[in-house]
Formats: structure tokens, C-alpha cells, sequence
């Protein structure tokens, strides 16, 4: 209950309408969408969580990531692979998995402060890890190299729900990456309001400052990091169970990466409902953009044989772009205030 | 192995490097002068490339004939892209500058996608298979001419820079902002300047390098990422460095390439990136700051 | 009487320039010491190389008798000593309740009672009308005065104020004065200001110590110092005040 109040509290009483009529909606999702619009769905609740871990490092803690692709896609080969070789569920394998993908959240972390490789440097380290690990697992047999990595599936699996092993219905994978996203909105709201999160803030501001503070630096920027990277290796659990395939150039792609970040932009970096908020809007910008394609394709409005693989991506870091130049703070933020949907003075 | 092989491997990697160099060079001037690190770069490089395609498409126009029409071109486009866009975030936090590049890196190769589909598409000269030989020593024509062609843009760049005098103006305006703006120097027109010469180098090389690669719009993340490596390695902000970092990764990775197995062969470079930004983040050849 | 704070023949260069010159001083326990000197005297040096910003190439520096030379920022806060800045650094994106709540978090146990403790020290730093502002959006007498109940919030023994009068009216340094005049009666602790202020300077320090290019070249009573002829001269021959 303590957990619901604080996530509460900022909240004004039309903010807590719409956030009540919201969950409804989505809950119900299932019983009236389409299996297209649950996939999207679950694609939005997806990158939400990939993005509010991103968005924890740089919008608390102010250390800016390119190379989240790295922690997902280590939590996901991880736990595909204690699956088929010894037959561990991903309910228990997730704990591997993520800590793996803390360890090398942790290695990063630790090299980049202990040698003060600030800003966009520490940036350039991520990317370089990131890219490292993708060509080493295009050289790994045992993870099935550039061929890719596959989840042995049955038909049977589609049905029921397992959640030890992740297997079942797409309301079921729907269902908990909702849970988890939400779930890390919570996190993130508590440890705001924590210790960690105002020394994060400090650290975020002015390092300097927070270390005559009293902050050791390393320390908590250290959290962060493995916090951040957990949460990223979840979502790779996910991801692996979902798909059911992987390849080091789609789940280490620099662009997966890129793609983490974007929603928190549109959003607003460093806040907490600005992750899911960017991507409720840009990834249904995306489908909305390729649907509509598709049905111009289909009314011969274009020709059919046109491909338009780019687009989707076109519109969005345009959409980016707009937003870095015209609103840097982020959409949620004005949002919040045009319809005031948090009390005055709360933090949004 | 056998020594030949080996010396093949170095001669053709410092061939490359030297256009690898030149390209560098342009992240390097709009990092020295404007203090932003152009995370579009491999995308401008690949615009350059396509652009010499369609020249050679249309025209018939060697790659290395595109050279200064490719340079032009891309000018054009860094000095408009610094003057209405990079220059409205130069307020703005480090990171959203960079995360502002790279969602125009994402829509320039989105665009080149759209325009030219994701196949690999190349050039067909008429001594593509040409070469000289030193003893078992065999340098390709290609390679060559893409070496030179590369000395010759870096040479003009950097007497540009020491001779005349919009090139000291920017060199004053790298040292000090503030000082430069005192004695006049209209600083705006002198950073897009500065991004238009750097996005001229990435042109000129994606001309150049077009001879020796066929373009598709997904290279362009993995040149971008090579330039970092490769003015990380040489000292950001230092022209020099750049060359030498480019020479540097041409050759490791040629080596890499016929040690281990070619694809390893980026694999190594970041391993070089990290232990450079841990041991020596200010380069092998930039000054110590710390 | 215990110094609190004894510094011992520090020395500091930087690229072979010489910043501080074998420097000594003390500071006694519930004292109110003042650093002055000319522009690039090396005060702030100073203040840095205490405050563990800085190591010093030779000398030591004492807190209650517990050498603390070299130690991070941050042990130096833990061993007691609460520094401000002379450039400013305020938690831009927070607001001024929760800058100080951050430099309370340090002794409190969560961050109600930290939140609590703040509200005390915006009050007695006048700024509990500013709570609920982004630092951000402060003037810059408001922002030094927010320098001032950060470091006090953080509990030290030891207060290091570098230049926090300088852009208050007089009428609101005298206020400051009182203030931290009444926080060393009140509660014993003991402070080092670093001030350009000279009105300031009189009516609060105790004793105060004159840097000139590094080295310590006067030391004693207000009113010593003002007469002392090294120090008239330093500062005639800078052409300040």
C-alpha cells in the first residue's frame, strides 16, 4: 500500500482519472485488440523498460549510455542459453542472466570512473564495449555465432500460461513485460525519493558539489550503473523468451542502443513518466507510419513494389530531432502542465 | 606465416588508413573547433560515397574525379546543417548535442535506405585489377590512387589551416571563443565553416573510398565508430594525430585480419579504443590535460 | 586553546607554477578565522588543498589532531569540514528544499527527518520563501546564502566560506554576520572565511591570515593587520582596496 501512495502522491486528482482510465484500458487490452495491436502493445511496454533503465543513468545519474544494447542482449543470450543447454527456466535463470549483465555494467562503470572518463567519452565506452561483445558473439559457436540462436518453440506453447518457463499466450507476455515496466516505474519513483536518488540528482547537477557533500562518487554512480543494467538485463530475459531467436547484429546493433534512448528524449530525460510516455507515442507512431504505407501500398496510391524499409525510423529521429531542438526538457513535462495532471510543485 | 604476406597486409592497411586518416580529419576539426563530437559522421561519409556513385552512374565520373564535386557537396551540407540546426544546441547539456546528432544519423541512413535500398552497390574502373609489383610486394592501383588522393585532401587541408587566413581565424577561434569574438571574428560563419570543412573531408573520402568498397547505407554506423576509434587513438582535436591514428588502425586491422579472421578484425580496434580511453584518454599524440 | 584546523607548510604548484609556498596556520576550536589577500594569492588553493580537492605536494593538513591530507571530498566532509564555493554549484535541476535535504541526508537517518533539518537551515539562511524554486532560477545573493545552509547542513565542525558576502547588500551582510556569528555561540562550530568583503572581515574574524603569491606574509588581530606595512603594501601595490 506504502509503495501505491508514493507513486500516488505526486499525482493530481485528474492526473489520478486518467491514470486509473488508462489502466483499465489497458488491461482490458487483451479481450478486445488485435493480435497486431497486442504485439505493439507489448513492443511499447517493452522499450518503455529498456528506456526508464536508460533513462536512470543519465536522467538520475547523469552518465549517458550508448551501449544498453549490451546489457540486454547479455541478459538475453544468458538465459537462452542456461535454457537449452541445462534446461534452466528463465524464472531462475533471470538471476544469472541479470547479474552477468550487472557484472559488465560494473566493469564498465569501474573503468570509466576509476580512469574519470567523463561525458561523451564514457559514451565512446559504452559503444566500444557494446560493439566488442557483438563481434566476439558473432565468433561464438556455442551461442550459434552470425547464424543466430534459436528457442526450440511448439505449438503447444502458444496456449496456457508458464511463467517459469516463459511460455504461453501473447496475453501472458503482454501481461508481465506491463508488470515489469510498471514495475520499474515504481522502482524508479522510490528510489527518486530515497537517498540514492537525491544523491543521484546531486551527482547528476554538479559531481563536484556532491562530493564536498560528502557523496563518494564512485559509489553512486556505481548503483546506478548496476541498477540500470539489471533492469536492462530483465528486459533482455524478456526479449529472448518473446522472440525466440537472436542475432548479435539485430540484439547488439548500435541502433538498439539508439533506440533505448529515444523515447526518453521524446519524454524527457530524468523524468519518471517520461520514458513510457515517449514510447506510447512513437512507437504507435511507428506502426501508424508503416500501416499507413501498407494501405497506400494496398490502394495503389504507391506502388506496391516501393520499398520503404527506412521510413519508421525517419519519422522518429525526426520527431527527435524537433524535440532536442524546440522542447529539450522533454513532452511530458509540458504535457503534465497543460493538463495538470500532477499537484502543484510534485515532480512529474 | 610468411613475411610477404605479412608486408601485404601493412602496405595495404597503411593505404587505407591514410583515407581512414583523412576522414578522421573531419571529425577531428569539428571537434577542435566547435567541441562537438559529429556523431553523423559515417553518415555524411556514406552520403559522400553514394554521391560519387551516382556520379559515376550518370557521368561516368571516376570516383577520384568526384573527389572535389563529393568535398563540394558535402560542404554545402555541413555548413547549412551547422548554421540552422547544430548551432541552436550549443546551450545545451554535452549529451544533447550528441543525442541530437544521432537521431540525424539515423535519419540520414533511414533516408539513404529509402532512396537507394539496403544492397550493396559499388564501382567498376577501368584498372580495378591493375597493380605494381616489388618482389612478392603487390600495391593495387585502386589502393594507391586512394592513398594519394587522400594526401593530397589532407595536404590542402592543413595549409589551409596554416596559410590562409579564414584557416588561422578558426585556429584562433579553437583557442579561444571568447577572444575571438572580442577581436571581431564572426564566430557563427566560422563554425559552419569549420563543420562545412569537416563534412568536406568525410565527402572527399567517401569519394576516394568508394573505389575500394561498394556503399551500402548500413556502413555508415561502422565508420563512425572507426573515426572515434581512430582520433581517440591519435588525440581528439589534434589533425596530425588523426592521420597517424588512421595509419595506426588501417594497418592493425589489416594484421588482425590475416592473424585471426577478417571479421575479428573491428573487434580489435575497440579493444584498442578501450585500453586507449583507460590508459591514455587524450590520445597517443594529444597533450596530457589531466 | 586546540587548533582545530592546523595547516602545516603546505606547498602546491601547478605545471611548475608555485600556487602556495610553505603555509602554516591554525585555526583554534569555536574561532572565526578569515584567509584574505590579492586576486591570485592562493586562497582558494588553499581552501581547495583543505577541503581534499587538491593534494598538496608537501605539508599536512590537521582536523582535531587526525591528519586528513589527501583524503577525497568527500572523507573530508565525513571527518567534519562543510565547504561552499566561490563559483557557485547549486543542484540546477532541484529545487533549493532539496539541495539542502541532499547535504542533510549526511547525518540524518531518512529523508523526512533530512527534509526537516533543511527547512531549518533555509530558515535561518532566509531562503524558506525560495523551497520550492529550481536552484536554477535563484539570484546570486540567494545562491551564495544556499552555499552557506548546504555546507552547514552537512554538520561540520569546521566551515570553509569562500567569498559568500561578495554581491549581498550591506545591510544583508551585516545580517550574515550576526548569523554566523550566532551559529558559532550557539553551537560551537568554527569557521574559515576566504572574504573580499573587508566590512565583513572586520566585524566577524578573529584572527585572520594574509596570503600574497602563495605565501603566508602576515598573521594576527584584525587590527594588527590593517596596520601591518607588508600587507598595506601588497595590497597598494595590486591597486585593490
Amino acid at each position: 500500500m506504502k509503495a501505491i501512495d508514493l507513486f500516488l502522491s505526486p499525482l493530481s486528482a485528474a492526473g489520478r482519472w486518467l491514470g486509473a482510465v488508462l489502466l483499465v484500458v489497458l488491461l482490458l487490452l487483451p479481450y478486445w485488440g488485435s493480435s497486431y495491436v497486442m504485439t505493439v502493445a507489448t513492443t511499447v511496454f517493452y522499450l518503455a523498460l529498456v528506456g526508464q533503465s536508460w533513462n536512470l543513468m543519465l536522467g538520475f545519474a547523469g552518465l549517458l549510455s550508448i551501449g544498453h544494447a549490451l546489457f540486454v542482449g547479455v541478459g538475453a543470450y544468458a538465459s537462452a542459453y542456461l535454457f537449452s543447454a541445462i534446461g534452466l527456466p528463465p524464472a531462475i535463470g533471470v538471476v544469472p542472466a541479470v547479474a552477468l549483465a550487472v557484472l559488465i555494467g560494473l566493469l564498465i562503470g569501474y573503468l570509466g570512473f576509476r580512469f574519470a572518463i567523463g561525458g561523451v567519452y564514457f559514451a565512446l565506452l559504452t559503444i566500444a564495449f557494446a560493439e566488442f561483445v557483438r563481434i566476439v558473439v558473432d565468433h561464438v559457436p556455442w551461442l550459434g555465432a552470425t547464424e543466430g540462436f534459436f528457442l526450440k518453440v511448439s505449438a503447444a506453447d502458444r496456449h496456457g500460461i508458464d511463467l517459469a518457463n516463459l511460455r504461453g499466450a501473447p496475453e501472458m507476455y503482454y501481461y508481465l513485460i506491463m508488470a515489469l515496466a510498471l514495475g520499474a516505474l515504481v522502482l524508479c519513483r522510490y528510489l527518486l525519493r530515497s537517498r540514492l536518488g537525491y544523491y543521484w540528482q546531486a551527482i547528476r547537477d554538479d559531481p563536484e558539489a556532491a562530493e564536498a557533500l560528502g557523496i563518494n562518487l564512485l559509489r553512486y554512480r556505481m548503483y546506478a550503473v548496476a541498477i540500470s543494467s539489471g533492469m536492462a538485463g530483465v528486459a533482455g530475459v524478456f526479449y529472448a523468451f518473446y522472440q525466440n531467436s537472436l542475432f548479435p547484429e539485430i540484439v547488439f546493433n548500435i541502433e538498439r542502443s539508439i533506440e533505448a534512448t529515444l523515447g526518453s528524449i521524446v519524454g524527457g530525460v530524468g523524468t519518471l513518466f517520461g520514458p513510457i510516455f515517449g514510447t506510447f507515442i512513437l512507437t504507435p507512431l511507428g506502426e501508424f507510419v508503416t500501416e499507413g504505407i501498407d494501405l497506400l501500398k494496398h490502394w495503389r496510391v504507391i506502388d506496391p513494389e516501393t520499398k520503404l524499409d527506412g521510413l519508421k525510423l525517419l519519422v522518429w529521429s525526426f520527431i527527435v530531432v524537433l524535440i532536442v531542438l524546440f522542447k529539450p526538457t522533454g513532452l511530458w513535462p509540458w504535457v503534465c502542465h497543460r493538463l495538470r495532471l500532477t499537484r502543484p510543485g510534485a515532480e512529474g | 606465416m610468411d613475411p610477404w604476406t605479412l608486408a601485404n597486409a601493412v602496405v595495404s592497411g597503411l593505404l587505407i588508413g591514410l583515407v581512414y586518416g583523412l576522414s578522421a580529419l573531419g571529425l577531428s576539426v569539428i571537434f577542435g573547433v566547435i567541441r562537438i563530437v559529429n556523431f553523423a559522421h559515417g553518415e555524411i561519409m556514406v552520403v559522400g560515397m553514394f554521391f560519387a556513385l551516382l556520379m559515376f552512374r550518370w557521368l561516368g565520373l571516376d570516383p577520384l574525379l568526384s573527389v572535389p564535386l563529393a568535398a563540394a557537396a558535402m560542404f554545402g551540407f555541413g555548413y547549412v546543417l551547422q548554421l540552422i540546426v547544430v548551432s541552436r544546441v550549443s546551450h545545451l547539456p554535452e549529451h544533447m548535442q550528441f543525442l541530437l546528432l544521432a537521431a540525424i544519423a539515423i535519419m540520414i541512413v533511414s533516408a539513404l535506405l529509402l532512396v537507394f535500398g539496403p544492397d550493396a552497390q559499388g564501382v567498376h574502373v577501368g584498372y580495378a585489377w591493375d597493380s605494381v609489383a616489388f618482389g612478392e610486394l603487390i600495391v593495387d592501383y585502386p589502393k594507391m590512387f586512394a592513398a594519394v588522393a587522400a594526401i593530397v585532401v589532407a595536404a590542402l587541408l592543413l595549409a589551409f589551416f596554416k596559410y590562409t587566413t579564414t584557416g588561422k581565424a578558426i585556429r584562433a577561434c579553437a583557442d579561444n571563443r571568447m577572444g575571438a569574438q572580442v577581436v571581431g571574428l564572426n564566430v557563427g560563419q566560422l563554425y559552419a565553416l569549420t563543420f562545412g570543412i569537416g563534412a568536406a573531408c568525410l565527402g572527399a573520402a567517401g569519394a576516394i573510398i568508394l573505389l575500394l568498397f561498394e556503399v551500402h547505407p548500413y556502413l555508415a554506423p561502422g565508420y563512425t565508430l572507426l573515426a572515434f576509434v581512430i582520433v581517440i587513438v591519435g588525440g581528439l582535436g589534434s589533425l596530425f594525430g588523426a592521420l597517424v591514428g588512421g595509419i595506426l588502425i588501417g594497418v592493425s586491422e589489416a594484421l588482425a585480419a590475416v592473424l585471426f579472421q577478417p571479421s575479428m578484425k573491428s573487434a580489435f580496434s575497440f579493444a584498442l579504443l578501450i585500453l586507449v580511453l583507460l590508459l591514455r584518454p587524450q590520445g597517443l599524440l594529444g597533450k596530457a590535460v589531466r | 586553546m586546540v587548533p582545530l584546523l592546523r595547516v602545516e607548510g603546505v606547498s602546491k604548484s601547478f605545471r611548475g607554477l608555485l600556487a602556495l609556498n610553505d603555509v602554516s596556520f591554525d585555526v583554534v576550536e569555536r574561532g572565526i578565522a578569515a584567509l584574505i589577500g590579492p586576486n591570485g594569492a592562493g586562497k582558494t588553493t588553499l581552501f581547495n588543498v583543505i577541503a581534499g580537492v587538491f593534494r598538496p605536494d608537501r605539508g599536512a593538513v590537521r582536523l582535531g589532531g587526525a591528519d586528513i591530507t589527501g583524503r577525497r571530498p568527500d572523507q573530508i566532509c565525513h571527518a567534519g569540514i562543510g565547504r561552499t564555493f566561490q563559483l557557485v554549484k547549486p543542484f540546477a535541476q532541484m529545487t533549493v528544499l532539496e539541495n539542502v535535504t541532499v547535504a542533510a541526508l549526511h547525518g540524518a537517518r531518512s529523508v523526512a527527518e533530512a527534509k526537516a533539518a533543511a527547512r531549518g537551515f533555509l530558515e535561518l539562511l532566509e531562503l524558506d520563501t525560495r523551497a520550492g524554486q529550481h536552484a536554477a532560477n535563484l539570484t546570486l545573493p540567494d545562491r551564495k546564502r544556499l552555499e552557506v545552509a548546504r555546507a552547514l547542513a552537512t554538520g561540520p565542525r569546521l566551515l570553509l566560506l569562500d567569498e559568500v558576502m561578495a554581491g549581498l547588500r550591506p545591510s544583508e551582510t551585516d545580517r550574515m554576520v550576526a548569523t554566523l556569528r550566532r551559529l558559532r555561540d550557539e553551537t560551537g562550530l568554527t569557521i574559515l572565511l576566504i572574504e573580499h568583503v573587508m566590512r565583513a572581515v572586520m566585524a566577524l574574524s578573529e584572527r585572520i591570515t594574509v596570503l600574497h603569491h602563495g605565501e603566508k606574509i602576515s598573521e594576527g588581530a584584525p587590527e594588527r593587520i590593517v596596520r601591518d606595512p607588508a600587507v598595506l603594501e601588497c595590497y597598494l601595490g595590486d591597486q585593490e582596496p
